[in-house]
Protein backbone atom coordinates (compact mmCIF):
# COMPACT_ATOMS: atom_id res chain seq x y z
CA UNK A 1 0.00 0.00 0.00
CA UNK A 2 2.72 2.38 0.98
CA UNK A 3 4.79 1.89 -2.16
CA UNK A 4 1.62 2.24 -4.24
CA UNK A 5 0.98 5.58 -2.56
CA UNK A 6 4.47 6.76 -3.39
CA UNK A 7 3.93 5.73 -7.02
CA UNK A 8 0.82 7.88 -6.93
CA UNK A 9 2.92 10.81 -5.71
CA UNK A 10 5.19 10.34 -8.72
CA UNK A 11 2.17 10.11 -11.00
CA UNK A 12 0.89 13.38 -9.56
CA UNK A 13 4.21 15.09 -10.16
CA UNK A 14 4.21 13.80 -13.72
CA UNK A 15 0.69 15.12 -14.23
CA UNK A 16 1.80 18.49 -12.94
CA UNK A 17 4.76 18.49 -15.34
CA UNK A 18 2.67 17.56 -18.35
CA UNK A 19 -0.46 19.47 -17.40
CA UNK A 20 1.14 22.85 -16.68
CA UNK A 21 1.97 23.72 -20.33
CA UNK A 22 -1.50 22.56 -21.33
CA UNK A 23 -3.12 24.88 -18.78
CA UNK A 24 -1.08 27.83 -20.04
CA UNK A 25 -1.95 26.94 -23.62
CA UNK A 26 -5.63 26.79 -22.65
CA UNK A 27 -5.52 30.25 -21.08
CA UNK A 28 -3.79 31.60 -24.20
CA UNK A 29 -6.40 29.92 -26.37
CA UNK A 30 -9.24 31.51 -24.41
CA UNK A 31 -7.61 34.92 -24.68
CA UNK A 32 -7.02 34.49 -28.40
CA UNK A 33 -10.65 33.55 -28.98
CA UNK A 34 -11.84 36.56 -27.01
CA UNK A 35 -9.62 38.78 -29.13
CA UNK A 36 -11.03 37.31 -32.35
CA UNK A 37 -7.86 35.40 -33.15
CA UNK A 38 -7.69 31.72 -33.88
CA UNK A 39 -4.85 31.21 -31.42
CA UNK A 40 -2.06 28.63 -31.35
CA UNK A 41 -2.69 24.93 -30.93
CA UNK A 42 -2.92 23.56 -27.41
CA UNK A 43 0.33 21.67 -28.03
CA UNK A 44 2.32 24.81 -28.83
CA UNK A 45 4.10 25.03 -25.43
CA UNK A 46 5.35 21.46 -25.86
CA UNK A 47 6.69 22.30 -29.31
CA UNK A 48 8.41 25.37 -27.83
CA UNK A 49 10.03 23.22 -25.16
CA UNK A 50 11.11 20.65 -27.74
CA UNK A 51 12.72 23.40 -29.77
CA UNK A 52 14.38 25.05 -26.79
CA UNK A 53 15.77 21.78 -25.42
CA UNK A 54 17.27 20.98 -28.85
CA UNK A 55 18.89 24.39 -29.17
CA UNK A 56 22.36 25.37 -28.09
CA UNK A 57 22.54 26.94 -24.62
CA UNK A 58 24.52 30.14 -24.61
CA UNK A 59 25.76 31.71 -21.40
CA UNK A 60 27.20 35.21 -21.11
CA UNK A 61 30.91 35.25 -20.30
CA UNK A 62 30.26 37.31 -17.14
CA UNK A 63 27.96 34.64 -15.77
CA UNK A 64 28.90 32.85 -12.57
CA UNK A 65 27.93 29.37 -11.49
CA UNK A 66 24.78 30.78 -9.87
CA UNK A 67 23.46 31.65 -13.30
CA UNK A 68 24.03 28.08 -14.53
CA UNK A 69 22.60 26.43 -11.45
CA UNK A 70 19.56 28.69 -11.06
CA UNK A 71 17.31 27.07 -13.72
CA UNK A 72 17.70 23.64 -12.13
CA UNK A 73 17.11 24.96 -8.60
CA UNK A 74 14.09 27.03 -9.65
CA UNK A 75 12.61 24.14 -11.59
CA UNK A 76 13.34 21.62 -8.86
CA UNK A 77 11.96 23.69 -6.00
CA UNK A 78 8.81 24.52 -7.95
CA UNK A 79 8.28 20.84 -8.75
CA UNK A 80 8.79 19.92 -5.08
CA UNK A 81 6.28 22.60 -4.12
CA UNK A 82 3.82 21.06 -6.59
CA UNK A 83 4.17 17.67 -4.91
CA UNK A 84 2.88 19.16 -1.65
CA UNK A 85 -0.42 20.20 -3.24
CA UNK A 86 -3.08 17.48 -3.45
CA UNK A 87 -3.98 17.05 -7.12
CA UNK A 88 -5.81 13.74 -7.49
CA UNK A 89 -6.08 12.28 -4.03
CA UNK A 90 -5.90 13.20 -0.36
CA UNK A 91 -3.79 11.42 2.21
CA UNK A 92 -0.71 10.96 0.05
CA UNK A 93 2.60 10.45 1.85
CA UNK A 94 4.14 13.54 0.22
CA UNK A 95 1.40 15.71 1.73
CA UNK A 96 2.08 14.20 5.14
CA UNK A 97 5.77 15.12 4.91
CA UNK A 98 5.27 18.80 4.13
CA UNK A 99 2.62 21.35 5.03
CA UNK A 100 1.72 24.69 3.53
CA UNK A 101 4.55 26.57 5.25
CA UNK A 102 7.02 24.28 3.51
CA UNK A 103 5.19 25.01 0.27
CA UNK A 104 5.69 28.76 0.74
CA UNK A 105 9.31 28.02 1.63
CA UNK A 106 9.91 26.06 -1.60
CA UNK A 107 8.43 28.90 -3.63
CA UNK A 108 10.59 31.42 -1.78
CA UNK A 109 13.70 29.34 -2.47
CA UNK A 110 12.90 29.26 -6.16
CA UNK A 111 12.26 32.98 -6.24
CA UNK A 112 15.49 33.72 -4.38
CA UNK A 113 17.55 31.94 -7.01
CA UNK A 114 15.50 33.43 -9.83
CA UNK A 115 16.29 36.94 -8.65
CA UNK A 116 19.93 36.06 -8.01
CA UNK A 117 20.20 34.81 -11.58
CA UNK A 118 18.52 37.98 -12.80
CA UNK A 119 21.20 40.09 -11.13
CA UNK A 120 24.11 37.75 -11.90
CA UNK A 121 24.86 38.89 -15.45
CA UNK A 122 24.93 42.52 -14.42
CA UNK A 123 22.59 43.90 -17.08
CA UNK A 124 20.28 46.71 -16.10
CA UNK A 125 17.13 44.79 -17.01
CA UNK A 126 18.01 41.79 -14.90
CA UNK A 127 18.52 43.91 -11.82
CA UNK A 128 15.38 45.87 -12.48
CA UNK A 129 13.32 42.72 -12.90
CA UNK A 130 14.84 41.24 -9.74
CA UNK A 131 14.04 44.29 -7.64
CA UNK A 132 10.48 44.38 -8.95
CA UNK A 133 9.98 40.68 -8.33
CA UNK A 134 11.18 41.13 -4.76
CA UNK A 135 8.84 44.09 -4.27
CA UNK A 136 5.87 42.03 -5.40
CA UNK A 137 6.81 38.93 -3.47
CA UNK A 138 7.61 40.76 -0.25
CA UNK A 139 4.06 42.10 -0.27
CA UNK A 140 2.40 38.94 -1.56
CA UNK A 141 3.91 36.48 0.88
CA UNK A 142 2.34 37.84 4.11
CA UNK A 143 -1.04 37.97 2.38
CA UNK A 144 -0.66 34.40 1.20
CA UNK A 145 0.39 33.14 4.62
CA UNK A 146 -2.44 34.97 6.32
CA UNK A 147 -5.01 33.58 3.87
CA UNK A 148 -3.67 30.11 4.43
CA UNK A 149 -3.67 30.55 8.21
CA UNK A 150 -7.36 31.43 8.01
CA UNK A 151 -7.97 28.03 6.48
CA UNK A 152 -5.63 26.39 8.94
CA UNK A 153 -7.52 27.86 11.89
CA UNK A 154 -10.74 26.36 10.62
CA UNK A 155 -9.28 22.94 9.95
CA UNK A 156 -6.87 23.01 12.93
CA UNK A 157 -4.03 21.96 10.68
CA UNK A 158 -1.57 23.57 8.32
CA UNK A 159 -1.51 20.47 6.19
CA UNK A 160 -3.21 21.09 2.85
CA UNK A 161 -4.63 17.59 2.63
CA UNK A 162 -6.20 17.84 6.10
CA UNK A 163 -7.64 21.25 5.26
CA UNK A 164 -9.29 19.81 2.16
CA UNK A 165 -10.41 16.76 4.11
CA UNK A 166 -11.99 18.97 6.78
CA UNK A 167 -13.80 20.86 4.06
CA UNK A 168 -15.08 17.59 2.58
CA UNK A 169 -16.24 16.16 5.90
CA UNK A 170 -18.23 19.23 6.99
CA UNK A 171 -19.99 19.61 3.67
CA UNK A 172 -20.99 22.94 2.20
CA UNK A 173 -20.83 25.69 4.79
CA UNK A 174 -20.86 29.30 3.74
CA UNK A 175 -17.96 30.68 5.69
CA UNK A 176 -17.24 34.40 5.32
CA UNK A 177 -13.64 33.71 6.26
CA UNK A 178 -13.27 31.26 3.35
CA UNK A 179 -14.74 33.79 0.96
CA UNK A 180 -12.22 36.45 2.00
CA UNK A 181 -9.33 33.99 2.06
CA UNK A 182 -10.31 32.86 -1.45
CA UNK A 183 -10.42 36.41 -2.77
CA UNK A 184 -7.10 37.22 -1.10
CA UNK A 185 -5.47 34.08 -2.43
CA UNK A 186 -6.70 34.76 -5.96
CA UNK A 187 -5.12 38.22 -5.87
CA UNK A 188 -1.88 36.76 -4.50
CA UNK A 189 -1.91 34.07 -7.19
CA UNK A 190 -2.32 36.69 -9.92
CA UNK A 191 0.60 38.70 -8.55
CA UNK A 192 2.85 35.70 -7.94
CA UNK A 193 2.32 34.04 -11.29
CA UNK A 194 2.89 37.30 -13.13
CA UNK A 195 -0.48 37.64 -14.82
CA UNK A 196 -2.31 40.82 -15.84
CA UNK A 197 -2.84 43.29 -14.09
CA UNK A 198 0.43 42.92 -12.14
CA UNK A 199 2.70 41.64 -14.89
CA UNK A 200 2.08 40.80 -18.51
CA UNK A 201 3.31 37.30 -19.38
CA UNK A 202 3.64 38.10 -23.06
CA UNK A 203 5.35 41.45 -22.89
CA UNK A 204 8.89 42.28 -23.83
CA UNK A 205 8.50 45.96 -23.25
CA UNK A 206 11.34 46.87 -20.94
CA UNK A 207 9.44 49.37 -18.82
CA UNK A 208 6.75 46.98 -17.71
CA UNK A 209 8.12 43.46 -17.55
CA UNK A 210 8.91 41.78 -14.26
CA UNK A 211 9.37 38.08 -14.80
CA UNK A 212 10.60 38.31 -18.38
CA UNK A 213 13.24 40.86 -17.41
CA UNK A 214 15.04 38.27 -15.29
CA UNK A 215 15.03 35.67 -18.07
CA UNK A 216 16.38 37.89 -20.85
CA UNK A 217 19.85 36.37 -20.75
CA UNK A 218 18.70 32.78 -20.74
CA UNK A 219 18.60 30.57 -23.79
CA UNK A 220 18.17 26.94 -24.78
CA UNK A 221 17.39 24.41 -22.09
CA UNK A 222 17.95 26.94 -19.29
CA UNK A 223 15.20 29.12 -20.71
CA UNK A 224 12.95 26.10 -21.20
CA UNK A 225 13.36 25.08 -17.55
CA UNK A 226 12.66 28.61 -16.33
CA UNK A 227 9.53 28.90 -18.47
CA UNK A 228 8.40 25.47 -17.42
CA UNK A 229 8.85 26.43 -13.76
CA UNK A 230 6.71 29.53 -14.30
CA UNK A 231 3.98 27.41 -15.91
CA UNK A 232 4.18 24.91 -13.05
CA UNK A 233 3.68 27.77 -10.64
CA UNK A 234 0.51 28.87 -12.42
CA UNK A 235 -0.86 25.34 -12.25
CA UNK A 236 0.20 25.03 -8.62
CA UNK A 237 -1.77 28.10 -7.62
CA UNK A 238 -4.72 26.97 -9.72
CA UNK A 239 -4.81 23.53 -8.11
CA UNK A 240 -4.29 25.05 -4.68
CA UNK A 241 -7.30 27.31 -5.14
CA UNK A 242 -9.67 24.74 -6.61
CA UNK A 243 -8.71 21.79 -4.46
CA UNK A 244 -8.50 23.53 -1.10
CA UNK A 245 -11.62 25.66 -1.41
CA UNK A 246 -13.72 23.32 -3.55
CA UNK A 247 -12.29 19.86 -2.93
CA UNK A 248 -15.38 17.99 -4.09
CA UNK A 249 -14.55 15.16 -6.43
CA UNK A 250 -11.04 14.54 -5.18
CA UNK A 251 -10.18 10.91 -4.40
CA UNK A 252 -10.03 9.91 -0.76
CA UNK A 253 -9.10 6.30 -1.45
CA UNK A 254 -6.62 4.90 -3.91
CA UNK A 255 -8.92 2.90 -6.18
CA UNK A 256 -8.67 3.40 -9.94
CA UNK A 257 -12.27 4.59 -10.15
CA UNK A 258 -11.87 7.21 -7.42
CA UNK A 259 -8.63 8.41 -9.01
CA UNK A 260 -10.26 8.70 -12.41
CA UNK A 261 -13.08 10.75 -10.90
CA UNK A 262 -10.50 12.89 -9.11
CA UNK A 263 -8.65 13.48 -12.36
CA UNK A 264 -11.82 14.43 -14.22
CA UNK A 265 -12.89 16.74 -11.39
CA UNK A 266 -9.62 18.60 -11.21
CA UNK A 267 -9.37 18.90 -15.01
CA UNK A 268 -12.89 20.30 -15.13
CA UNK A 269 -12.19 22.77 -12.37
CA UNK A 270 -8.93 23.91 -13.95
CA UNK A 271 -10.61 24.38 -17.35
CA UNK A 272 -13.16 26.59 -15.67
CA UNK A 273 -10.49 28.51 -13.76
CA UNK A 274 -8.50 28.99 -16.96
CA UNK A 275 -11.61 30.34 -18.63
CA UNK A 276 -12.09 32.85 -15.81
CA UNK A 277 -8.43 33.88 -15.96
CA UNK A 278 -8.59 34.36 -19.72
CA UNK A 279 -11.72 36.49 -19.50
CA UNK A 280 -10.28 38.55 -16.63
CA UNK A 281 -7.01 39.12 -18.49
CA UNK A 282 -8.83 40.23 -21.61
CA UNK A 283 -10.99 42.65 -19.66
CA UNK A 284 -8.29 44.20 -17.50
CA UNK A 285 -5.41 46.45 -18.42
CA UNK A 286 -2.02 46.09 -16.85
CA UNK A 287 -1.58 48.59 -14.06
CA UNK A 288 1.42 50.72 -13.34
CA UNK A 289 4.07 48.98 -11.28
CA UNK A 290 3.71 51.53 -8.51
CA UNK A 291 0.12 50.53 -8.07
CA UNK A 292 1.09 46.91 -7.44
CA UNK A 293 1.59 47.57 -3.69
CA UNK A 294 -1.99 48.87 -3.50
CA UNK A 295 -3.22 45.74 -5.25
CA UNK A 296 -1.35 43.53 -2.79
CA UNK A 297 -2.45 45.64 0.17
CA UNK A 298 -5.97 44.78 -0.89
CA UNK A 299 -4.99 41.10 -0.85
CA UNK A 300 -3.52 41.52 2.63
CA UNK A 301 -6.63 43.35 3.80
CA UNK A 302 -8.86 40.58 2.45
CA UNK A 303 -6.78 37.93 4.16
CA UNK A 304 -6.86 39.93 7.40
CA UNK A 305 -10.63 40.31 7.15
CA UNK A 306 -10.84 36.57 6.60
CA UNK A 307 -8.90 36.00 9.78
CA UNK A 308 -11.00 38.53 11.72
CA UNK A 309 -14.31 37.24 10.43
CA UNK A 310 -13.22 33.74 11.35
CA UNK A 311 -12.76 34.86 14.94
CA UNK A 312 -15.74 37.22 15.10
CA UNK A 313 -18.43 35.60 13.01
CA UNK A 314 -17.53 31.95 13.33
CA UNK A 315 -16.58 32.08 16.96
CA UNK A 316 -13.19 30.54 16.27
CA UNK A 317 -14.76 27.21 15.44
CA UNK B 1 -21.37 29.54 18.34
CA UNK B 2 -20.79 27.20 15.50
CA UNK B 3 -21.66 27.85 11.92
CA UNK B 4 -22.36 24.18 11.38
CA UNK B 5 -25.52 24.42 13.50
CA UNK B 6 -27.07 27.07 11.29
CA UNK B 7 -29.06 26.66 8.12
CA UNK B 8 -27.60 27.69 4.81
CA UNK B 9 -29.69 30.86 4.70
CA UNK B 10 -28.46 31.96 8.12
CA UNK B 11 -24.91 31.30 7.02
CA UNK B 12 -25.58 33.46 3.99
CA UNK B 13 -26.62 36.29 6.35
CA UNK B 14 -23.23 36.03 8.01
CA UNK B 15 -21.46 36.14 4.67
CA UNK B 16 -23.45 39.22 3.68
CA UNK B 17 -22.67 40.92 7.00
CA UNK B 18 -18.98 40.26 6.38
CA UNK B 19 -19.37 41.70 2.88
CA UNK B 20 -20.89 44.87 4.32
CA UNK B 21 -17.78 45.19 6.48
CA UNK B 22 -15.54 44.62 3.48
CA UNK B 23 -17.39 47.30 1.50
CA UNK B 24 -16.83 49.71 4.38
CA UNK B 25 -13.12 49.02 4.07
CA UNK B 26 -13.33 49.63 0.31
CA UNK B 27 -15.04 52.95 0.99
CA UNK B 28 -12.24 53.81 3.36
CA UNK B 29 -9.60 53.08 0.73
CA UNK B 30 -11.38 54.49 -2.30
CA UNK B 31 -10.09 57.88 -3.40
CA UNK B 32 -12.39 58.56 -6.35
CA UNK B 33 -15.72 60.15 -5.63
CA UNK B 34 -17.76 58.29 -8.23
CA UNK B 35 -16.28 54.91 -7.33
CA UNK B 36 -17.02 55.68 -3.68
CA UNK B 37 -20.65 56.38 -4.51
CA UNK B 38 -20.86 53.09 -6.39
CA UNK B 39 -19.40 51.17 -3.44
CA UNK B 40 -21.90 52.88 -1.17
CA UNK B 41 -24.71 51.75 -3.47
CA UNK B 42 -23.38 48.18 -3.36
CA UNK B 43 -23.27 48.32 0.42
CA UNK B 44 -26.92 49.36 0.45
CA UNK B 45 -27.78 46.53 -1.90
CA UNK B 46 -25.96 43.91 0.19
CA UNK B 47 -27.62 45.29 3.33
CA UNK B 48 -31.04 45.02 1.69
CA UNK B 49 -30.31 41.43 0.67
CA UNK B 50 -29.20 40.58 4.22
CA UNK B 51 -32.40 42.13 5.58
CA UNK B 52 -34.45 40.12 3.12
CA UNK B 53 -32.71 36.90 4.17
CA UNK B 54 -33.26 37.66 7.85
CA UNK B 55 -36.91 38.30 7.04
CA UNK B 56 -37.10 34.94 5.30
CA UNK B 57 -35.38 33.01 8.10
CA UNK B 58 -37.09 34.67 11.06
CA UNK B 59 -40.59 34.79 9.66
CA UNK B 60 -41.00 38.53 10.13
CA UNK B 61 -42.84 39.75 7.03
CA UNK B 62 -42.52 43.42 7.91
CA UNK B 63 -38.76 43.10 7.43
CA UNK B 64 -39.40 42.53 3.73
CA UNK B 65 -40.79 46.06 3.60
CA UNK B 66 -37.71 47.52 5.22
CA UNK B 67 -35.53 45.43 2.89
CA UNK B 68 -37.34 46.90 -0.11
CA UNK B 69 -37.12 50.36 1.44
CA UNK B 70 -33.37 49.95 2.06
CA UNK B 71 -32.84 48.81 -1.48
CA UNK B 72 -34.86 51.63 -2.97
CA UNK B 73 -33.29 54.33 -0.84
CA UNK B 74 -29.71 53.29 -0.14
CA UNK B 75 -28.93 51.32 -3.24
CA UNK B 76 -30.75 53.44 -5.79
CA UNK B 77 -32.11 56.84 -4.76
CA UNK B 78 -29.38 58.29 -2.54
CA UNK B 79 -26.49 57.11 -4.77
CA UNK B 80 -28.36 58.52 -7.75
CA UNK B 81 -28.79 61.86 -5.98
CA UNK B 82 -25.15 61.99 -5.00
CA UNK B 83 -24.18 61.01 -8.53
CA UNK B 84 -26.24 63.82 -10.00
CA UNK B 85 -24.79 66.27 -7.51
CA UNK B 86 -21.24 65.27 -8.32
CA UNK B 87 -21.97 65.69 -12.00
CA UNK B 88 -23.57 69.06 -11.47
CA UNK B 89 -20.58 70.30 -9.46
CA UNK B 90 -18.27 68.81 -12.13
CA UNK B 91 -16.39 66.65 -9.68
CA UNK B 92 -16.53 63.42 -11.73
CA UNK B 93 -12.80 63.09 -11.98
CA UNK B 94 -12.17 64.39 -8.53
CA UNK B 95 -10.20 62.25 -6.11
CA UNK B 96 -9.71 62.67 -2.39
CA UNK B 97 -6.71 60.46 -1.61
CA UNK B 98 -5.82 59.49 1.92
CA UNK B 99 -2.72 60.92 3.51
CA UNK B 100 -1.43 57.62 4.93
CA UNK B 101 -3.45 54.82 3.35
CA UNK B 102 -1.64 51.94 5.06
CA UNK B 103 -1.96 53.59 8.47
CA UNK B 104 -5.67 54.28 8.00
CA UNK B 105 -6.23 50.68 6.94
CA UNK B 106 -4.48 49.44 10.06
CA UNK B 107 -6.60 51.80 12.13
CA UNK B 108 -9.65 50.30 10.46
CA UNK B 109 -8.53 46.75 11.33
CA UNK B 110 -7.88 47.89 14.91
CA UNK B 111 -11.41 49.31 15.07
CA UNK B 112 -12.82 45.94 14.03
CA UNK B 113 -10.89 44.21 16.81
CA UNK B 114 -11.95 46.93 19.26
CA UNK B 115 -15.63 46.52 18.43
CA UNK B 116 -15.31 42.76 18.83
CA UNK B 117 -13.78 43.33 22.26
CA UNK B 118 -16.52 45.77 23.23
CA UNK B 119 -19.32 43.46 22.21
CA UNK B 120 -17.71 40.34 23.70
CA UNK B 121 -19.43 40.65 27.15
CA UNK B 122 -22.84 40.42 25.45
CA UNK B 123 -22.01 36.75 24.93
CA UNK B 124 -23.51 36.04 28.34
CA UNK B 125 -26.92 37.10 27.11
CA UNK B 126 -27.13 33.89 25.06
CA UNK B 127 -27.72 35.73 21.86
CA UNK B 128 -24.69 34.02 20.39
CA UNK B 129 -25.62 34.28 16.71
CA UNK B 130 -26.65 37.90 17.09
CA UNK B 131 -23.57 38.99 18.98
CA UNK B 132 -21.33 38.24 16.00
CA UNK B 133 -23.28 40.45 13.65
CA UNK B 134 -23.57 43.10 16.35
CA UNK B 135 -19.80 43.49 16.53
CA UNK B 136 -19.63 43.65 12.73
CA UNK B 137 -22.21 46.41 12.64
CA UNK B 138 -20.46 48.33 15.40
CA UNK B 139 -17.30 48.07 13.32
CA UNK B 140 -19.17 49.42 10.28
CA UNK B 141 -20.34 52.40 12.36
CA UNK B 142 -16.83 53.10 13.61
CA UNK B 143 -15.42 52.74 10.10
CA UNK B 144 -17.94 55.27 8.86
CA UNK B 145 -16.72 57.60 11.56
CA UNK B 146 -13.13 56.96 10.47
CA UNK B 147 -14.08 57.80 6.87
CA UNK B 148 -15.54 61.12 8.04
CA UNK B 149 -12.43 61.89 10.09
CA UNK B 150 -9.87 61.07 7.43
CA UNK B 151 -11.57 62.75 4.46
CA UNK B 152 -11.58 66.39 3.62
CA UNK B 153 -14.06 66.28 0.77
CA UNK B 154 -17.63 67.05 1.75
CA UNK B 155 -19.10 64.36 -0.54
CA UNK B 156 -16.93 61.58 0.87
CA UNK B 157 -17.77 62.72 4.38
CA UNK B 158 -21.45 62.40 3.59
CA UNK B 159 -20.85 58.90 2.20
CA UNK B 160 -19.09 58.04 5.45
CA UNK B 161 -22.07 59.35 7.39
CA UNK B 162 -24.49 57.31 5.31
CA UNK B 163 -22.45 54.14 5.72
CA UNK B 164 -22.52 54.73 9.49
CA UNK B 165 -26.28 54.66 9.19
CA UNK B 166 -25.95 51.36 7.29
CA UNK B 167 -24.10 49.92 10.28
CA UNK B 168 -26.83 51.05 12.66
CA UNK B 169 -29.47 49.53 10.45
CA UNK B 170 -27.59 46.22 10.31
CA UNK B 171 -27.36 46.19 14.11
CA UNK B 172 -31.09 46.90 14.46
CA UNK B 173 -32.09 44.21 11.99
CA UNK B 174 -29.74 41.57 13.38
CA UNK B 175 -30.27 42.17 17.08
CA UNK B 176 -34.00 42.79 17.36
CA UNK B 177 -35.36 41.51 14.04
CA UNK B 178 -35.81 45.08 13.01
CA UNK B 179 -37.33 48.09 14.71
CA UNK B 180 -41.07 48.77 14.58
CA UNK B 181 -42.05 49.65 11.06
CA UNK B 182 -43.02 53.21 11.97
CA UNK B 183 -39.57 53.89 13.39
CA UNK B 184 -37.91 52.37 10.37
CA UNK B 185 -39.97 54.43 7.97
CA UNK B 186 -39.10 57.52 10.00
CA UNK B 187 -35.38 56.79 9.87
CA UNK B 188 -35.50 55.99 6.17
CA UNK B 189 -37.08 59.33 5.37
CA UNK B 190 -34.73 61.09 7.74
CA UNK B 191 -31.84 59.72 5.74
CA UNK B 192 -33.47 60.78 2.51
CA UNK B 193 -34.08 64.28 3.83
CA UNK B 194 -30.51 64.40 5.11
CA UNK B 195 -29.28 63.51 1.63
CA UNK B 196 -31.36 66.31 0.13
CA UNK B 197 -30.13 68.81 2.73
CA UNK B 198 -26.53 67.76 2.18
CA UNK B 199 -27.05 68.38 -1.50
CA UNK B 200 -28.22 71.92 -0.81
CA UNK B 201 -25.28 72.47 1.52
CA UNK B 202 -22.83 71.25 -1.10
CA UNK B 203 -24.16 73.76 -3.57
CA UNK B 204 -23.83 76.57 -1.03
CA UNK B 205 -20.36 75.57 0.09
CA UNK B 206 -19.08 75.25 -3.44
CA UNK B 207 -20.66 78.56 -4.38
CA UNK B 208 -19.11 80.45 -1.49
CA UNK B 209 -15.63 78.94 -1.33
CA UNK B 210 -15.40 77.49 -4.84
CA UNK B 211 -14.46 74.04 -3.56
CA UNK B 212 -15.85 71.23 -1.46
CA UNK B 213 -12.69 70.85 0.58
CA UNK B 214 -13.93 71.42 4.12
CA UNK B 215 -10.44 72.39 5.35
CA UNK B 216 -11.00 75.69 3.59
CA UNK B 217 -13.91 76.43 5.89
CA UNK B 218 -11.40 77.10 8.67
CA UNK B 219 -10.09 80.16 6.92
CA UNK B 220 -11.64 83.56 6.96
CA UNK B 221 -10.82 84.67 3.46
CA UNK B 222 -9.61 83.10 0.28
CA UNK B 223 -6.60 85.35 0.32
CA UNK B 224 -4.82 83.36 2.99
CA UNK B 225 -5.04 80.48 0.61
CA UNK B 226 -2.68 82.08 -1.83
CA UNK B 227 0.00 82.56 0.76
CA UNK B 228 -0.22 78.96 2.00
Amino acid sequence: MNTAAWWLVLLQALLFLLGAPLLVAWVRRVKARLQNRRGASLWQPYRDFYKLFAKETLVAHTASSVFRAAPYIVFGSTLLACMVVPLLALGLPSAAVADVIVLVGFLALGRFFLTLAGMDIGTAFGGMGASREMLVSALAEPAMLMAVFTLAMTAHSTNLASIAEHQLSTGLILRPSYLFALMGLVLVAIAETGRIPVDNPTTHLELTMIHEAMLLEYSGRHLALMEWAAQLKLMLYGVLIVNVFLPWGIATEFTPLALAVGLLAVVGKLIFLGLLLGVAETGLAKMRLFRAPQFLNLALLLALLGLLSHVILEGGA
Amino acid sequence: MNLTHLTLLEQAVFVLAALVLFLSFSLLAQARLLAGIHIFAWQGGVLALATGLIAATSDEPHLFISAALTFGLKALTIPWMLHRLVRRLELERHADPLQHPALVMMAGAALVIFSYWVVAPIEQLELAGIRNILSISLAVVLLGLLIMVTRRQAVTQVIGFMSMENGLFLAAVAATQGMPLVVELGIAFDVLVAAVLFGVFFLHISESIDSLNVDRLNRLSTREDDGA
